[in-house]
């Protein structure tokens, strides 16, 4: 698989790859990275937001 | 100084005037929603309730960023489920190929066709992109969990 790098698009069979992820009440997140000797040249991540936010107070104004 | 998740105090009073339009809304002079957009903030900005509009200031910056960030998919009118009304972006955004080193943490939601005034700011575990593709994925579109909920 091609992967766009800081080096240009290269092949992810020369590039170490490493995930993580995140699970709490906010949000869900995962990212993945690739290494080349050491050095990051990619990282993407996806945040999958939880929450929203409430206008607390509205149903007090329009009473 | 840090971020504040919230839905903005201007907004809420906006509401009242109508100065928002997910949707459609007969006494504006046109029915077309209104244009909304999305910018990402660094984790040492302070946006939060108080914040009235877009600002360049605390706005992240790098390869393959816009400054204002992007607009945002509205492709769900706001609607209503009991005494709530909600509104959630029908797509997720995606801030593709972009390098963003520095730390963020913030995406504001704001009215690019009134005057960028704005709705929301929602903050998420900081984070940094290299060459990447950074998704903010919403929340689902019902009451309760919708990304603006007027309960």
């Amino acid at each position: 698989m091609l992967i766009t790098t800081t080096k240009g698009i290269m092949d992810d069979s020369k590039l170490e790859k490493k995930e993580g992820s995140l699970d709490n009440d906010n949000e869900i997140t995962t990212w993945v990275e690739y290494w080349l000797e050491g050095e990051l040249v990619h990282r993407s991540v996806h945040v999958h937001l939880k929450k929203n936010v409430v206008a607390e107070g509205i149903q007090a104004m329009l009473a | 100084m840090s971020n504040t998740q919230a839905m903005c105090t201007s907004f809420k009073g906006q509401l009242l005037t109508a100065t928002h339009n997910f949707g459609t809304a007969p006494t504006r002079g046109t029915t077309a929603a209104d244009t909304f957009k999305a910018a990402l903030y660094l984790a040492s900005a302070t946006l939060n309730a108080s914040t009235t509009a877009y600002s360049a200031t605390g706005e992240v910056s790098g390869t393959g960023y816009t400054a204002g960030g992007i607009t945002v998919t509205n492709g769900t009118a706001p609607t209503t489920s009991g005494t709530t009304a909600y509104w959630t972006p029908s797509a997720s955004l995606v801030y593709t190929t972009v390098t963003l080193t520095t730390a963020f943490d913030t995406v504001l939601i704001y009215n690019s066709t009134q005057s960028n005034a704005a709705v929301g700011v929602f903050t998420f575990g900081s984070q940094t992109v290299t060459a990447g593709t950074f998704t903010l994925t919403m929340p689902s579109n019902a009451a309760g969990t919708a990304l603006l909920n007027l309960a």
